[in-house]
């Protein structure tokens, strides 16, 4: 049984200390070390988004990070996104717009929304859907997710103007 | 650039309720955009083992011996089961597992093969360990000896004189009659009436044309997961992604011959299903490997797993003719269905035989279905199972016509809609349904009436109908010494169902859709529900709690009356208040009356058990522009519409949500996704990147329109409406890409390789 | 590496690397190398006299994110810009897409098309590759053992020059191509003075289509001209039948791609 290294980076703005085997993904740790389970997998290949995160400031898809990989990294998952007690606006966008069915694939579209808006507070459609074309829904048919992006984006703007 | 969407979605609403009609939040929202929700491989216990399965390699082959000694010393391994640890009791009987009959043998076996691997991704053993890791190196350790077989991979394979046979006692049920060959095709029915040679002679134009529907899979972003705890009192619990906790309990009942009684089911919050998610495949497996080590077994599937071990959708081989007059009346309909069951019989070959010519109203049909059983994965339902592929195939055809007899295609299809009264060919006489408003909403829609400009650009309409179901379901509701009520009911919320379930209540109740708590519960905890398929959910759990709403309205008529010291025939409750003329008007609100229970009796219960019998079907209908690339045959959805007649939307955000789903789903399934056998009879695409379904970046907005034609046959008028929208899209576009290039598709997925292909054929 | 010899690869993005390892398709390899904190991997070197230097290990959103370099090599961005999709860019690496050396590696065509230049260094010293001489089969190239990618080198872009990158895929994003083009041209007074062309999933490695870049040398920057290139590219082109497309569909495309890759990077050249 392979060794397992001791890594530490801050999650959610909680610096945290864990051991994990070389091949074990970040995801694997989130979920089954640390107990975060929002983060979730659909194909453990980086083709559906569903465990998407931020490491380092950059959405990426943590089945395709090694726990070993992140040492001294920052990551912020779902559970990071809400604002204390308050939902961030684009989890209230996302409720209010209906931009969720089943739900499994909301996390990973609310941390790479977020992503999005940090970098682009103002995107068109087009800016949207193809920045969360790594990111898979099978019951919404993306209308209601990019409506409710798009009303994030106007709820950010508001607020910060 | 502006958004793409063209035109607001539209509800064209029949009755106007309180909460009815409106669009709160959904009550387990803020867990699932926060990631509090539980889902499967959320799940854990304490001293939980995690297993893993070892499926065939073959399409096709004898098991000749199994040995688990190398995957059993390694440590770390907990057990290993095998087919041989399913019991045989009972094996020869239908079973109703509450999700149809099956043949219990069959049901067993495809669990975990026994004599033989059926098709590639067949369970054939399972191993539990500490770790995953562990148990996929376990898993590869065990040595199982094949005599591959020839297989069989199509329909119209499995049904030449010569072909392999996958099982020995399989015999044709032909048009009734059991026979005595053993053979691959399960079941031959027909459907007919009127007449359907005399229907041919009267026409004066017949299109007849041969489609082909690939393999394809539901898609769901969750891979199917379960956890089982056998414990030592005997019980059995398991926690799963499941559609029907109810069916899981009655499935694993029979295949581990074991009372219901012993098994309770914990439906954890869902990641999608579409029909796919109905059966039981882990289950099982996870309970037997937690009776051999004491210990909670979760099994979680890969997403090849899913692609390979789990039930798609069927592929089919499907021949369609119609004839009609020159004045646009349709005179004969005549379809042949061959439909993939998979490994063990049961496509939906009936359910699309029924829902072929369901749009029309033709006097003479004849359908014949072939069930056909092929070494694939068992098929399961997948969203108006069995539907979608004759629609692309009828749909065309009828598209032809028109265009035959220079007749716009939506006036085609209102000329011979169906209506009240109509006759469908296996049967039933259809009560009050909305196709020809449907129809009439797509020719009134801006879209239908805005220009279609442009090279290379086309558009196509096309219209389909699914029955939905009723089935049993219950309910119970408390009230809060606040107002407030709690509802407990069995229906897994796959896509917004606490919310239009508990809306039913408080409209009864004169109370807020906030004021109700919905909870989703186990077995245990909820009288019998059935599961959260067929276009049932809203309407028939919803109705259970609509009674069980009314049941509480009765007894707090009889508080208010007991306190007021009236009869209870005295008391009336309109728009939330509890009113008395007594001399002097006596009156108080739901809540004021509930903070008085305690002291004046106790708590008030209701509760329900429905069992529907009169669920509306739906039509739906779409338009679509397309544009095509002539030099790559990439196809672009320009503008999308689909229409529904939802009878009436509880909350019409999540009726347009369904709407737009089946839309997106179709869109892939006319597009791009396919089973790509090679040629083992093997999935050579098992994974999401070369199983393409649609990115946000593939479609554009998906505009609705919602008509309500009430259903006679609900109180609020629901009709189901999960399903009948993914019906019309494959043909839809299918009919704009003909319009746009010519070209008449006529198999499935049309992706840019098939048209271009199709383009230089059709230079030839 | 000495230590492991042929059982360690090099991990930078790993989103091929992971999967490769998961699947089974690389059972002899237990060991992973993180590279990406070996400075030299890591740099993004840009000087419109010499050039870019690009680590191997940078990931494809840095080299988009960073102005003066997407401003200078528009075809570069190209390519990273729809390699998987935006958490893939997160990660991946053209140096790990060299490396990974598949048939249909979008970034390939495009550092070829550029001019890039391997920096590869090993227990022998060092040595330069041109990129289109790195893959050798699928999933193959001329690593030897003990060796690893530094860098990769691109010449500064020369003034009229205009570089592109296009591919075919069935969706509109995430797919791997069915077939990609990468392109180059140079223009003096409307006449192209330098071109190549490289072609992605149509042969065993990324392929460079010298005829193609050459047969457009001295021709006026027209549409004739540059149907001359697509179709020599059409022919040079060697793809199968799988599934992601035929061999008839692949090799027709090559020509459409080429030659609407040729049409833009003309544009850019013009504007440049």
């Amino acid at each position: 049984m392979p060794r397992k290294t001791q890594v530490q980076a801050t999650i959610n703005g909680e610096p945290m200390d864990f051991l994990c085997e070389p091949r074990q993904s970040l995801l694997e740790i989130l979920r089954d070390i640390i107990g975060l389970t929002g983060t979730k997998e659909g194909c453990n290949d980086g083709n559906c988004g569903a465990c998407t995160v931020i490491l380092d400031g950059r959405v990426v898809t943590s089945c395709l990070v090694l726990g070993v990989e992140v040492e001294g990294c920052e990551i912020t998952t779902i559970e990071g996104i809400a604002i204390g007690h308050t939902l961030h606006p684009i989890q209230q966008a996302f409720l209010e717009n209906a931009a969720l069915q089943c739900g499994v694939c909301t996390p990973g579209f609310i941390v790479a929304s977020k992503a999005l808006l940090d970098e682009n507070p103002n995107p068109t459609e087009e800016e949207i859907r193809f920045w969360l074309a790594n990111n898979l829904c099978r019951c919404t048919g993306y209308d209601k997710i990019v409506r409710a992006v798009q009303a994030a984006a106007a709820t950010l703007q508001e607020t910060t103007a | 650039m502006s958004t793409t969407s063209h035109e607001p979605n539209m509800v064209l609403v029949n009755e106007e309720f309180d909460v009815v009609g409106t669009r709160p939040i959904r009550h387990d929202g803020v867990d699932k955009v926060t990631g509090r929700a539980l889902y499967g491989a959320d799940h854990d216990t304490v001293g939980m083992l995690h297993g893993s399965i070892l499926r065939s390699p073959h399409a096709h082959a004898r098991i000749v011996s199994i040995d688990t000694s190398k995957a059993e010393a390694l440590t770390g391994v907990f057990a290993v089961v095998t087919g041989q640890d399913l019991p045989e009791t009972n094996a020869g009987t239908m079973v109703d597992t509450g999700g149809g009959n099956v043949d219990l043998k069959y049901l067993r076996e495809n669990i975990l093969a026994r004599d033989k691997a059926l098709y590639r991704g067949h369970a054939v053993a399972a191993v539990a360990a500490s770790s995953l890791h562990i148990a996929n190196e376990a898993a590869a350790l065990i040595e199982v000896e094949y005599e591959v077989l020839e297989y069989v991979g199509s329909a119209l394979d499995g049904m030449k004189k010569d072909a392999p046979l996958l099982h020995d006692d399989l015999k044709t049920n032909e048009l009734g009659e059991k026979t005595d060959e053993p053979s691959n095709v399960a079941t031959h029915f027909q459907f007919s009436k009127g007449d359907l040679e005399k229907g041919f002679e009267e026409a004066d134009v017949a299109v007849e044309r041969e489609f082909e529907n690939v393999t394809v899979h539901q898609g769901y972003l969750e891979p199917q997961v379960a956890t089982a705890l056998w414990n030592e009192d005997g019980r059995l619990h398991i926690w799963c992604s499941t559609q029907g906790s109810f069916v899981v309990r009655g499935a694993c009942s029979k295949i581990l011959d074991l009372p219901v009684s012993q098994i309770r089911v914990v439906p954890m919050e869902i990641g999608g299903g579409f029909g796919g998610k109905l059966d039981v495949y882990q289950e099982p497996v996870a309970a037997l490997l937690s009776k051999k080590t004491g210990r909670a077994v979760k099994i979680v599937m890969t997403r090849a797993d899913v692609f390979e071990g789990t039930g798609p959708a069927p592929a089919s081989h499907i021949k369609v003719k119609i004839g009609a007059k020159k004045d646009g009346t349709i005179t004969a309909a005549q379809a042949y269905l061959a439909y993939e069951a998979g490994a063990f019989p049961g496509s939906p070959v009936g359910a699309a035989g029924m829902t072929v010519f369901a749009a029309y109203d033709v006097e003479n049909i004849v359908v014949d279905g072939y069930d056909v059983v092929v070494n694939k994965p068992k098929s399961a339902a997948y969203r108006a199972p069995g539907a979608p592929n004759a629609a692309f195939a009828a749909e065309q055809v009828i598209d032809e016509i028109a265009r035959a007899l220079e007749i716009d295609p939506i006036d085609f299809r209102l000329q011979n809609a169906a209506k009240e009264g109509t006759r469908r060919v296996d049967g039933p006489a259809y009560p009050r349904i909305g196709c020809v408003e449907v129809l009439e909403a797509m020719k009134n829609h801006p879209h239908y009436k805005s220009p279609i400009e442009g090279p290379n650009r086309g558009r196509g309409v096309g219209i389909g109908f699914w029955f939905n179901i009723g089935f049993p379901s219950s309910c119970t509701i408390m009230v809060n010494d606040d107002g407030t009520v709690n509802l407990v009911e069995g229906s897994t919320d796959i896509g917004g169902t606490r919310a239009s379930i508990a809306m039913q209540a408080a409209e009864v109740l004169g109370i807020a859709a906030e004021d109700v708590c919905p909870t989703v519960v186990d077995t245990d905890s909820i009288g019998y529900t059935s599961f959260t398929a067929g276009s049932r959910t809203t309407f028939a759990t919803g109705w259970a709690a609509y009674e069980a709403a009314n049941d509480i309205k009765r007894q707090m008529i009889e508080r208010a009356a007991k306190i007021w010291e009236v009869d209870a025939d005295a008391v009336e409750f309109e728009n939330g208040v509890f009113k008395s003329e007594n001399g002097s008007t006596l009156s108080m609100n739901f809540k004021e009356l509930a903070g008085k229970l305690g002291a004046t009796g106790g708590p008030i219960v209701g509760r329900a058990a429905v069992n529907p019998r009169h669920a509306g079907g739906s039509f739906a209908g779409n338009i679509v522009d397309v544009e095509v690339d002539p030099e790559t045959g990439k196809v672009e959805i320009l503008r999308f519409t689909v229409v529904q007649d939802a009878g009436k939307a509880i909350h019409p955000s999540y009726v347009e949500g369904q709407m737009q789903g089946g839309s997106v789903q179709g869109i892939g399934w006319a597009l791009n996704e396919e089973y790509y056998m090679d040629d083992q009879g093997r999935m050579a695409n098992t994974s999401l990147l070369d199983y393409r379904m649609p990115t946000s970046l593939d479609v554009p907005m998906i505009d609705t329109v919602i008509v309500e034609v009430a259903n006679p046959g609900h109180p609020y008028g629901v009709r189901g409406v999960g399903e009948a929208n993914i019906i019309p899209t494959t043909p839809t576009i299918a009919n704009a890409i003909h319009d746009a290039t010519g070209l008449r598709m006529q198999r499935l997925p049309m992706n840019p390789g098939a048209i271009m292909e199709a383009a230089w054929n059709q230079r030839k | 590496m000495a230590q492991h010899g042929d059982r360690v690869r090099m991990l930078a993005g790993g989103t091929d690397l992971l999967v490769q390892l998961r699947s089974g398709a690389l059972d002899n390899v237990n060991v992973v190398l993180d590279i990406k904190t070996i400075p030299e991997l890591n740099e993004v070197a840009y000087d419109p006299g010499d050039g870019l230097t690009l680590g191997a290990a940078v990931p494809c959103y840095k080299i988009y994110n960073n102005r003066e370099v997407a401003q200078a090599y528009p075809g570069l961005i190209d390519a990273a810009s729809i390699i998987g999709g935006t958490q893939i860019q997160g990660r991946a690496s053209l140096g790990g897409n060299l490396c990974n050396a598949a048939p249909s590696g979008d970034s390939i065509p495009a550092m070829i098309a550029l001019g890039g230049v391997a920096n590869v260094a090993g227990p022998h010293g060092e040595r330069t590759v041109p990129v289109e001489e790195f893959c050798t089969g699928p999933g193959r190239n001329v690593l030897q053992q003990g060796e690893m990618l530094v860098s990769i080198h691109f010449p500064a872009p020369e003034a009229r020059s205009g570089a592109r990158y296009i591919r075919f895929i069935p969706r509109n994003e995430m797919d791997i191509a069915v077939a990609g083009a990468g392109v180059s041209v140079v223009l003096e007074n409307g006449t192209i003075t330098s071109a190549r062309v490289s072609l992605a999933s149509v042969a065993p490695t990324p392929l460079f289509v010298r005829e193609a870049g050459a047969a457009l040398v001295g021709k006026p920057a027209t549409e004739e001209s540059v149907k001359i290139a697509s179709e020599i590219a059409r022919e040079a082109a060697t793809p199968i039948t799988d599934m992601r497309g035929t061999t008839e569909y692949r090799k027709h495309l090559c020509e459409v791609l080429t030659r609407r890759a040729l049409l833009t990077a003309i544009e850019r050249a013009k504007e440049n």
